[in-house]
């Protein structure tokens, strides 16, 4: 409910204040076990991509997130368990009790769709830095869920990381096509790095300095 | 409540506007041609002419708030598509933020800071903004283009919302509104007929440089009609005598033609080929405004200078 509520809004600013431009909507997955996989740019990727879903599957549509920043304080704790719906992983080697994954392994089991940043940190908005292998296990552990490329374009100049002024660009979004998984991590890591490739490569961006 | 010349005026275009409707529909059950953009691109005016007929209906406060909108939209376009600074995000911030300003003006009614605001103030603060990065590089482009920007999306616009406050004169029941509606109707009958001569009888190009789709068929018989047009409806909804209608009557569709040629070459400095994907079938915004861009200040002082 809380959840709905939230995203009511945030749909409402996505389309006024940002505006999407949005390719092949059709392949994104609203049923599970799947996995979204984007470039990370900014705390917008996460609600922008929430926003293209429908409310009545926001509740099995569920980011993976790093423990250590969205379980910082109790404040943040509870927003980022009732209203954004995250799945933590732990980071840092140290933190670790059991499988990171593990919570992963469970939603896709029950049918959830993973929302999941592959390049770790939001790093330095609108330049890609190399994706992390934890996907790979994912797709490896579940070799039944597709894993849907997505590349966004647009949010980091809108709100890159360490600011707090949100300054309205159109955000371009392009899906696609899935990824299953073939038996090899290698390749299937080079598969998944191609994609994107494609991908930011549809469409020439303006400089941004 | 009785009908006003400006509802008539309405009717009229709901009335033009269904007629194009059956001829698209007819042309495209007996056209092999895929006409689908064509089809989007009529369902799209329904959409826009459907916002405006409320717009007006309901207040000159709610159109003015239209307007603001349109202005923010097309400024969010531009912006998104020229080359930015990461160092003038906040600059750019600045630069949304005069749109509520200058569009309070309008509803102010107050024309001494509406027609200097952004070409005077913001024109000197902006570079000033910039600069506080301390980032040189690049500092005269950027400051170029965003106050071009701002002075195509913002100021040029909030002239058609302006001509709305006007107040009704002698020989003018219709008020502001009716020019506002004559403005808004001839300049996009304008690009209509211009492409649509262009589409039927087009061979001459005019600058294939920089639009290859623009003929001297489609600019001419697109400038004629929109004359005839201007002439036929002036009595209606604007104080203008025969000759000052048949001016407005050339100045709209030239101005329109230079306008959207205007962003034409824009787009291709850019190598965009539309400037966004908001309206179906025309592309973004700024495609479907470039022509007021230039006749909205263009016919403003034209009728202020005249009648006011």
């Amino acid at each position: 409910m809380l959840q709905k509520v939230f995203y009511i809004f945030v749909k409402i600013a996505v389309l006024f204040l940002l505006g999407l431009n949005v390719r092949r909507k059709d392949l994104l997955p609203f049923e599970g076990p799947a996995i979204i996989v984007a470039n990370h740019n900014s705390h917008l990727d996460t609600m922008v991509l929430m926003a293209l879903m429908p409310l009545s599957k926001l509740k099995d549509i569920k980011p993976v997130a790093a423990a250590d920043y969205f379980f910082s304080s109790p404040w943040k704790a509870w927003f980022s368990e009732h209203v954004l719906g995250i799945i933590p992983v732990e980071r840092k080697r140290e933190d670790r009790t059991s499988d990171p994954l593990e919570g992963c392994y469970q939603a896709l089991h029950k049918g959830q769709v993973l929302i999941l940043f592959p390049e770790g940190s939001r790093g330095e908005p609108e330049e890609m830095t190399g994706l992390k292998k934890g996907i790979s296990y994912l797709a490896e552990h579940t070799p039944g869920a597709p894993v849907v490329p997505v590349f966004t374009h647009g949010l980091g100049k809108a709100l890159p990381k360490g600011s707090f002024l949100l300054v309205p660009f159109f955000c371009d979004i392009f899906v696609g096509k899935p990824i299953t998984w073939a038996g090899d991590r290698t390749q299937f890591m080079n598969t998944l790095q191609d994609r994107f490739n494609e991908l930011s490569s549809e469409k020439t961006f303006a400089p941004w300095e | 409540m009785t009908l006003q010349a400006i509802h008539w005026a309405l009717i009229g275009i709901w009335g033009l506007l269904t007629a194009a409707s059956l001829i698209v529909y007819i042309l495209s059950k007996r056209s092999e041609k895929n006409l689908s953009e064509l089809v989007q691109r009529t369902q799209s005016w329904w959409v826009m002419v459907a916002i405006f007929t409320v717009a007006f209906l309901v207040s000159n406060t709610i159109s003015i708030i239209v307007f603001a909108l349109i202005s923010f939209l097309a400024l969010k376009e531009y912006f998104s598509m020229i080359p930015t600074r990461r160092a003038d995000r906040r600059v750019l911030f600045w630069a949304y933020l005069s749109i509520p300003v200058q569009y309070f003006w309008v509803y102010d009614s107050y024309y001494g800071m509406f027609a200097v605001f952004i070409p005077v103030y913001m024109f000197l603060f902006l570079p000033f903004a910039s600069l506080l990065s301390q980032q040189t590089e690049g500092f005269l482009k950027s400051v170029g283009t965003l106050n071009w920007g701002l002075m195509l999306c913002v100021f040029s616009i909030s002239h058609a919302a302006f001509l709305l406050i006007l107040p009704t004169i002698e020989n003018n029941s219709a008020g502001g509104a009716g020019l506002l509606l004559f403005l808004v109707f001839l300049t996009q009958f304008n690009d209509v007929a211009q492409y649509t001569w262009g589409k039927l009888f087009g061979r001459r190009k005019i600058i294939p440089g920089v639009s290859p789709n623009k003929t001297w068929e489609g600019f001419l018989g697109g400038v004629g009609t929109t004359f005839v047009l201007a002439i036929v409806t002036a009595p209606l909804v604007t104080p203008f005598s025969l000759a000052h209608a048949a001016a407005a009557g050339l100045l709209i569709p030239v101005a329109g033609f230079i306008g959207d040629v205007t962003v034409s070459a824009l787009k291709r400095d850019l190598g965009v080929k539309d400037t966004g994907s908001l309206i179906p079938g025309h592309g973004g915004i700024l495609d479907r405004i470039d022509s007021l861009t230039f006749t909205a200040p263009l016919f403003f002082h034209f009728t202020r200078y005249f009648y006011y």
